[in-house]
C-alpha cells in the first residue's frame, strides 16, 4: 500500500516537472527568437569575416534555417524540440563542433571540480555546523557563524583575484590559467593527472570557500531544530551523556534534511561553475557556455539553458522523493 | 530570571513602593521595541548596521563632500622622447638629374660610376655616348651630346632658410666650388661667397651649405634649420650624446643622440612633455586612492560606484518585492486552482537559469551598443523580474496558515473587501520575514551586479560600479601590480553584502519571539 502510494507520488512529481520543463524550454526558445534580428545579422557578418568562413548569405541561410526563424514561435519551437528529442543540438558557431561533442568534451572536468568541492564541503561545514549548534551563542558560535556569512558574501570574482593574487603571484605555487602546464605533454599518465590535480586546487578552494556558508548555516539551524525538539530533552532526562545525546540521538534525526539537500544538489554538479572556471581557464561546461554564451552561439547556449533546467528540476525532484522516502511523516497526498 | 527580579525589586525599592498589583511595577514594552531591544542586545548585528550606515555616508555623502567628479580625469605631464631628427654620414654617391626627362636613369647612374671607379672619362650604353668629368673631389658630372645630364656628388647642398628651391644649377656651381676650394661662384646673374666650411652667402646673408652630413626631420612639416644642423654637427663631432637647442621662438629643447653604427646613422630624440591621462597613480594626498585606469579618482569612483550598487540593489529588491507580494498574497488567499496556476509560474521561474540568461542579454546588449544609462534600467528591471519567485513563496506559505486564524474569519465577517483583507490584514503579519528576506536579497543582488559588471555585462563605464572597478583585474599586469585598483573596491562590496546579511540574520532572531536572548 506505502510502496503504491509513493510510487504514485513519483509519478506524479515527474510528471508536472515534466509539464515545467516544456514552459521552461519555450521560455527559452521564445527568448532565443525575440533577440533583435539585427543581432543575429551581426553574428553572421562576424562570422563570414573570419577567414576561410561561409559568405554572409550563406551564414544567414544557415542561421535561419537552423532556428527554424523562417517559420512562427510555435512551429519553430515544436521543430526544435523534435530535434532535441532526437538529440540533434546542432552544430555549435563558437568552437564549431557538435555541441552534443563539446559538451561531452567539457562537462567531466566540471563535474570532477564540483564533486571535489562537494564533498569537502561536506567534510566542513557539517561537522563545523553542528558544533556551533551544540555552543549556541558561544564565542565559537559567533565565529562560525561569521565565516560562514563571510563565505556566502564573498563575491567569487574577488576571492578568485585575491587567491591568485596570493598563490600565483607572490607565492608561485600555481598557474595563473588554465587546466595543464606547460610540459604537459612530456608527462607520463600518473604525471598528467597530478599536473591536472595541482591546476585544479585554487579553483576547487574557491568552490569550496564560497559555498560552504549555506552548508554550514543550515546544518546548525537543523541541528538547533532537533536541539530543542522533545526527545533530545527526553534522552537528556534518561541521563545519556552529552555525547551520544548530540551523536547518536540528535545528528541522525539532523541528516534527513541534510541527506535530502545533498541529494537535489548532486544533478547541479553538472551545472559548471561558470565564474570559477572563467576566471581560472579551466575548459569545463561553464566556461565553454560562457564564452558561447558572449560571442552570440545560440545552439551551445539554447543547449546549456535547457540542460541547466533540466538539473534544476532533477534536483528538486530528487530533494523531494528522498524527502518523502526518508522521513515516512511526510504525508504523500 | 531570579537575578533579574531581584534587580528590579532591588530598583523599585531605591524608588518608591508600590503595590503589588500595581501597573507601575512592570515595565510595558510594544512588540516593536521588544523587538528593537532584542535586535540591539546582538552584537554581530549592531555592528552590521554600524557597517551599512558608514557604506551610506561613504557613498551618498561622500560623493557631495569630495572634490573631484565622478568621471573627472586627471592629466599629468610626462616627458617623452619623440624621434625628431636622423643624421646620416653620407658615404656613398648621390646623383642628381638635370631634368627630369633628360634620361638620366639608374642604369646610367651605375655604369657612370662603374667608369669613375675604372678612372674612365666615357663609357658607351645602347650605341650612346657619355661623357664623364671629373669635376672636383669626389665630384663628377655627366654629359652626352654636349649637354651635362646630371651630376654625382658625395657632399651634400643644403638651404639655409626655408621655402626657397635648390635647383640643379645652384647645386652644381655650389659643389664645384666646394670641391675645387674656390671662394666664390656664380650662378645666372647672383654671385655668393663659399667659406672652407662649406657655407654659402648671398650678400653677406647665409644662404645654403654643403656638408658630407644628411639631416633629415621625422615629420615632414618640421624644417631643420641651419643653426640647429650645425650645432648638430658639432655636438656629433665632439662625441657628446646630450645636446641642447634654442629655438627661434626662444625655448630651448633637449635632444638626445643616439649612433646606429651598422646604418652610419645618428638618430636625434627631442625631449617633449606631453599630457597623458594620469593612469594608476599611486596613493597620494590628491588621490588617497591613486587613479584608476582611465585617469580618474580612484576614491571618488569608490563613492559613485557604492551610490551605483546599493540603489541598483534597492530598486530591484522593491520590483521583486512588489510582484512577490502580489503573486503569492493572491496565490496564498484564494488557493485552489489560483494558487495552483501561480505556484507553477512560480516552479517554472525557479527553473529559468537566470545568470547566463541575464549574461546572454547583457552580450546582446553590446552587440547592440545599448546606451549605459538606459542598460543600467534593463538590469534592474531584468534581475527584479526574475527574482520575485522567492518572496512569492515565503508570502504564500504564510498566508496559507494566516488565512486559517481566527481574526480573518472576524475579517470576513465584518465585510471587508477581500483586497483590503489581504493587503491590510494579511500581509502586516507578513512583514517581518519579508523584512528579513529583502535584507538578505539585497546582499545577493548586489553581488549579482557587481559579477555582472565584473565580466563587462552590467553596469557599463562611465558609470561607476563596485564590480566594474574590479573588472581592472582582467589585466594580469594590473592584478599583480596595482593592488590599491581592485582590492578596495572588493572590501567595500564584500563588507556590504555582509553587512546585509548579518543584518538579516540579526533582524530575523530579533522578530522571532521564541528566541530566549
Amino acid at each position: 500500500m506505502k510502496d503504491n502510494q509513493l510510487a504514485k507520488y513519483i509519478v506524479k512529481r515527474i510528471l508536472i516537472s515534466v509539464v515545467i520543463l516544456f514552459f521552461v524550454a519555450l521560455i527559452i526558445y521564445s527568448l532565443m527568437r525575440c533577440l533583435p534580428t539585427s543581432y543575429i545579422e551581426q553574428v553572421a557578418r562576424e562570422k563570414s569575416m573570419q577567414p576561410g568562413s561561409k559568405s554572409f548569405e550563406e551564414w544567414m541561410k544557415q542561421l535561419t534555417a537552423m532556428y527554424n526563424m523562417d517559420k512562427g514561435i510555435p512551429e519553430g519551437f515544436i521543430a526544435w524540440l523534435g530535434n532535441m528529442f532526437r538529440g540533434e543540438f546542432g552544430d555549435s558557431w563558437k568552437w564549431t563542433v557538435p555541441v552534443v561533442d563539446k559538451f561531452a568534451d567539457t562537462v567531466w572536468v566540471s563535474f570532477a571540480m564540483g564533486a571535489i568541492s562537494l564533498v569537502l564541503q561536506v567534510l566542513i561545514a557539517i561537522p563545523l555546523g553542528i558544533i556551533a549548534a551544540t555552543k549556541q551563542y558561544s564565542k565559537t558560535d559567533y565565529t562560525i557563524s561569521v565565516i560562514a556569512l563571510a563565505g556566502i558574501s564573498l563575491p567569487t570574482f574577488f576571492f578568485a583575484s585575491l587567491m591568485k593574487l596570493v598563490f600565483s603571484v607572490h607565492l608561485g605555487w600555481f598557474d595563473l590559467y588554465g587546466l595543464v602546464g606547460r610540459n604537459y605533454e612530456q608527462l607520463d599518465a600518473f604525471g598528467k593527472l597530478l599536473d591536472k590535480a595541482h591546476h585544479l586546487v585554487m579553483p576547487v578552494t574557491v568552490l569550496t570557500v564560497i559555498s560552504i556558508g549555506g552548508l554550514m548555516r543550515h546544518t546548525r539551524t537543523n541541528m538547533l531544530e532537533v536541539l530543542n525538539a522533545d526527545y533530545i530533552r527526553t534522552a537528556r532526562a534518561k541521563g545519556l551523556s552529552e555525547k551520544s545525546v548530540v551523536y547518536k540521538h540528535a545528528f541522525r534525526n539532523t541528516m534527513i534534511p541534510m541527506v535530502t539537500i545533498l541529494g537535489g544538489s548532486l544533478p547541479g554538479l553538472f551545472s559548471g561553475a561558470l565564474i570559477t572556471e572563467t576566471l581560472f581557464g579551466i575548459p569545463g561546461i561553464g566556461y565553454a557556455s560562457y564564452h558561447s554564451m558572449i560571442s552570440g552561439d545560440i545552439p551551445f547556449s539554447m543547449f546549456y539553458l535547457t540542460f541547466m533546467a533540466v538539473l534544476t528540476l532533477t534536483g528538486n525532484l530528487i530533494t523531494d522523493i528522498l524527502y518523502a522516502v526518508v522521513d515516512p511523516r511526510v504525508r504523500i497526498s | 530570571m531570579n537575578d533579574k527580579l531581584e534587580h528590579v525589586t532591588e530598583e523599585n525599592s531605591s524608588k518608591e513602593q508600590y503595590s503589588l498589583n500595581d501597573d507601575r511595577r512592570v515595565r510595558v514594552l510594544s512588540p516593536g521595541a521588544m523587538v528593537a531591544k532584542r535586535f540591539f542586545r546582538n552584537r554581530l548585528a549592531v555592528t552590521g548596521l554600524a557597517i551599512l550606515i558608514f557604506m551610506f555616508l561613504f557613498s551618498f555623502v561622500g560623493g557631495v563632500i569630495s572634490p573631484y567628479e565622478e568621471d573627472q580625469i586627471f592629466y599629468r605631464t610626462d616627458t617623452q622622447y619623440k624621434e625628431y631628427a636622423a643624421v646620416i654620414q653620407n658615404k656613398e654617391y648621390r646623383f642628381t638629374s638635370a631634368g627630369a626627362d633628360v634620361g638620366f636613369d639608374s642604369i646610367i647612374q651605375a655604369q657612370m660610376v662603374l667608369a669613375m671607379q675604372q678612372g674612365k672619362d666615357s663609357f658607351q650604353w645602347k650605341d650612346v655616348d657619355y661623357k664623364v668629368t671629373e669635376e672636383g673631389e669626389n665630384f663628377y658630372s655627366i654629359s652626352t651630346g654636349g649637354k651635362m645630364i646630371g651630376i654625382t656628388f658625395k657632399d651634400i647642398v643644403n638651404l639655409s632658410q626655408e621655402g626657397t628651391e635648390l635647383d640643379f644649377e645652384f647645386q652644381y656651381n655650389a659643389l664645384k666650388a666646394f670641391t675645387n676650394g674656390e671662394a666664390s661662384f656664380k650662378v645666372g646673374s647672383d654671385t655668393y661667397q663659399l667659406d672652407a666650411e662649406g657655407n654659402v652667402t648671398k650678400d653677406g646673408d647665409d644662404y645654403a651649405f654643403v656638408s658630407e652630413y644628411i639631416i633629415q626631420a621625422v615629420m615632414s612639416d618640421v624644417f631643420l634649420s641651419r643653426d640647429f644642423k650645425e650645432q648638430l654637427l658639432a655636438t656629433i663631432g665632439e662625441g657628446k650624446d646630450l645636446f641642447e637647442f634654442k629655438d627661434t621662438d626662444g625655448e630651448t629643447y633637449e635632444y638626445r643622440l643616439s649612433y646606429d653604427a651598422s646604418k652610419v646613422t645618428w638618430s636625434v630624440r627631442q625631449e617633449k612633455s606631453t599630457s597623458v591621462f594620469d593612469r594608476y597613480s599611486a596613493p597620494s594626498k590628491e588621490h588617497w586612492l591613486g587613479t584608476d585606469t582611465n585617469g580618474m579618482d580612484m576614491m571618488t569612483r569608490l563613492m559613485y560606484g557604492g551610490r551605483v550598487s546599493l540603489v541598483i540593489g534597492f530598486i530591484v529588491v522593491v520590483i521583486e518585492t512588489v510582484l512577490g507580494v502580489i503573486m503569492g498574497g493572491i496565490a496564498g488567499y484564494f488557493g485552489k486552482w489560483v494558487d495552483m496556476l501561480i505556484m507553477r509560474i512560480v516552479d517554472i521561474f525557479y527553473c529559468i537559469p537566470s545568470m547566463p540568461i541575464i549574461i546572454i542579454l547583457g552580450a546582446v546588449m553590446d552587440g547592440m551598443r545599448v546606451d549605459p544609462q538606459v542598460r543600467m534600467l534593463y538590469l534592474m528591471l531584468l534581475l527584479g523580474f526574475l527574482g520575485w519567485p522567492g518572496i512569492a513563496r515565503l508570502v504564500r506559505g504564510q498566508i496559507l496558515s494566516l488565512r486559517e486564524q481566527e481574526f480573518m474569519t472576524a475579517a470576513e465577517a465584518t465585510g471587508i473587501r477581500v483586497r483590503n483583507r489581504i493587503f491590510k490584514h494579511l500581509i502586516p503579519n507578513v512583514i517581518p520575514q519579508l523584512i528579513v528576506i529583502c535584507t538578505m536579497s539585497l546582499g545577493s543582488t548586489i553581488i549579482t551586479e557587481a559579477t555582472l559588471s565584473f565580466l563587462g555585462l552590467g553596469v557599463k563605464f562611465p558609470f561607476a560600479s563596485w564590480g566594474n572597478i574590479i573588472n581592472d583585474v582582467n589585466d594580469t599586469f594590473v592584478l599583480t601590480t596595482y593592488w590599491f585598483v581592485w582590492i578596495p573596491a572588493g572590501v567595500l562590496l564584500l563588507l556590504t553584502v555582509l553587512a546585509f546579511n548579518i543584518l538579516g540574520d540579526g533582524l530575523r532572531d530579533a522578530f522571532d519571539p521564541k528566541m530566549k536572548r
